[in-house]
């Protein structure tokens, strides 16, 4: 592992357990993909070819100098430009609690996408709790903003994202609860700072499994 | 010798070249050219290898002067001389660039002011129509000629980006990457109308004699006018215009009441119009806006752009500007749908820049950022 991949994983820990389940020579596309750093990853170590979706110049320009496939888009206004089940595998990585039409991206990345990766910072996390408890919004490492000036606006614990899975038709297909890079097991929606889901669709067709 | 700074990265002191070929070409439309001069500009080296040759294709009313200037006068400056030489985005240091005048030009390629070699008279209205299709091919010849077996990538923007796609379709062992900018992959109804006003102001002017002006020594340049004048309105956004023209009266004691020049707009399209024509060939404008509207890779196949461009190998680089509305960003994104759907290597810049089509020419630094960032990543 080169020393940028280390720097990569050690300041995304997520991007670990996205990795490992990315499939070798999957077709990815990574929403909200900044400078292509996963991607590159995955192409490097998985041999999956990969597209970025970003909506941030400086991050396209980026993505472009690291030889990054990367496509120049909104995700909020949806994935039209994509074909049904055109991907094995969409990822979302850390951009779920700031996207505004959470739902129909939901549904879009399980259109294009034969499964999901999804990973958010858990606001169920003990820290988060005690906060609020005491009276206020949670500032931490994951969580670094403050509530006037904060991208987040749909902010969510395990709980309520697997409610939401459960109402949109999406299965759950693995877990990993992270803190500090490290699975947490124990209460994972108490201990867990991070979560990393895969999803898959509930009853997926047929013809998606050739 | 340059004086200006700026000067310092531009090609400099540049010839325009040209390339005979003897070997008939058959055009699309079925006629034959029996002989054909294809008018080109070469900037940087070709290396060792041949690998690092770029063909950038020009649009409607452009040429083969891409880049640099011409001896005896220093301010005849290449149209995309802000994106090649050295230093530039794409680097003349690292790339051999070629720039090709296309077939039916007037500005050195064989065009319709050109000698019919079976009547020793310009052809005139004899020419026959020209597609992009037959554009890259007599393109290709020159590039044999030149030793260039395969392009590093082909770039243009607009009419030029249409030749850079055909070019992976035409000959899709022969490029690496083609960089579609401000593109369509097909006229709309409402683009095909704006180009038949145009030559309809060319074609109803008294003196365009059925296109057989040159006998007559006269230009239909009322026509050529009017048709430039409707042009630069599509190539100009509502606000781009709207900022630099505003209602701004020429005469500072209000409006004239009569139908000279009131608005600073009016004053735009006439000059822009008068330039033009005094330079440019209306056969040849004919010709392009059918090239432009008969343009359609997908045609050939039920519609379905995607199995169009299944032929393709190489990676591409799509680019579009929020304002523009003539070939708007959803065009692009067709041809991005497109390429994902056959499986092709893509990337997609969205620039939000305000000058609407002609944003291709300017230098917006995301858009000539994301140019560089590409050019620099391409091996050679």
């Amino acid at each position: 592992m080169t020393d940028q991949e280390q720097t990569l994983l050690a300041a995304r820990p997520d991007l670990a357990a996205i990795a490992r389940w990315v499939a070798p020579q999957a077709r990815v596309l990574d929403l909200g993909c900044g400078d292509g750093g996963l991607l590159r990853y995955l192409w490097e170590h998985k041999q999956a070819p990969g597209y970025g979706v970003e909506i941030d110049a400086r991050h396209v320009m980026e993505c472009l100098k690291n030889d990054v496939n990367v496509l120049q888009m909104d995700l909020e206004s949806g994935l039209s430009v994509f074909g049904d089940g055109a991907f094995d595998c969409v990822i979302l990585s850390e951009t779920l609690q700031a996207i505004h039409h959470t739902e129909q991206l939901m549904r879009e990345m399980l259109r294009v996408g034969r499964e999901a990766i999804v990973s958010f910072p858990n606001f169920g996390y003990w820290p988060a709790r005690f906060q609020v408890a005491l009276g206020r919004m949670p500032v931490s490492t994951e969580l670094p903003y403050q509530w006037y000036d904060t991208p987040n606006v749909h902010l969510c614990t395990l709980e309520d994202f697997e409610d939401f899975c459960r109402r949109l038709g999406i299965r759950v297909l693995e877990r990993l609860a992270l803190h500090e890079g490290r699975p947490v097991t124990l209460l994972p929606n108490l201990f867990g700072s991070l979560a990393v889901y895969r999803l898959g669709r509930l009853a997926p067709a047929a013809k998606d499994r050739s | 010798m340059n004086a200006d700074p700026a000067a310092t990265a531009s090609v400099g002191l540049v010839e325009s070249k040209r390339a005979s070929f003897d070997e008939p070409l058959r055009l699309k439309g079925g006629a034959v050219l029996p002989q054909f001069d294809i008018a080109y500009e070469t900037y940087g080296e070709l290396n060792a290898s041949r690998s690092n040759a770029v063909l950038v294709c020009h649009a409607l009313n452009a040429s083969h002067h891409v880049a640099g200037h011409y001896a005896g006068d220093a301010r005849d400056v290449g149209w995309w001389d802000n994106l090649v030489g050295p230093g530039k985005p794409l680097d003349t240091r690292r790339f051999f660039v070629v720039g090709s005048n296309y077939l039916g030009s007037c500005f050195g390629s064989t065009g319709p002011a050109s000698i019919n070699p079976a009547t020793g008279k310009p052809w005139g209205a004899d020419f026959p129509l020209v597609t992009v299709e037959d554009w890259v091919a007599a393109q290709a010849r020159l590039a044999d000629r030149l030793g260039i077996e395969r392009f590093a990538a082909a770039i243009g923007g607009s009419l030029g980006a249409m030749q850079a796609l055909q070019w992976t379709l035409s000959f899709p062992e022969r490029v690496r990457h083609a960089i579609v900018i401000a593109a369509t992959p097909r006229l709309s109804a409402q683009n095909i109308a704006f180009n038949e006003v145009a030559r309809q102001a060319i074609m109803t002017d008294p003196d365009f004699h059925g296109g057989h002006y040159y006998d007559q020594g006269v230009v239909p340049r009322r026509g050529l006018r009017i048709a430039r004048m409707i042009g630069h309105i599509t190539y100009l956004s509502d606000d781009a215009m709207m900022e630099k023209f505003g209602r701004v009266l020429r005469g500072k004691s209000g409006p004239r009441f009569d139908f000279d020049i009131d608005f600073e707009i009016e004053s735009y399209l006439r000059y822009q119009g008068d330039k033009f024509a005094s330079y440019f060939d209306a056969n040849t404008y004919l010709r392009i806006t059918k090239a432009l509207d008969y343009y359609d890779p997908a045609a050939d196949f039920g519609g379905d752009l995607a199995a169009a461009v299944a032929r393709a190998q190489a990676a591409f680089l799509v680019v579009s500007f929020t304002s523009d509305w003539r070939f708007s960003t959803t065009r692009s994104r067709e041809i991005v749908r497109a390429l994902l759907e056959a499986h092709k290597i893509v990337s997609y810049v969205e620039v939000d820049a305000p000058q609407g089509h002609d944003a291709f020419l300017m230098d917006d630094p995301r858009y000539h950022g994301a140019l560089r960032a590409y050019f620099d990543s391409i091996d050679l």
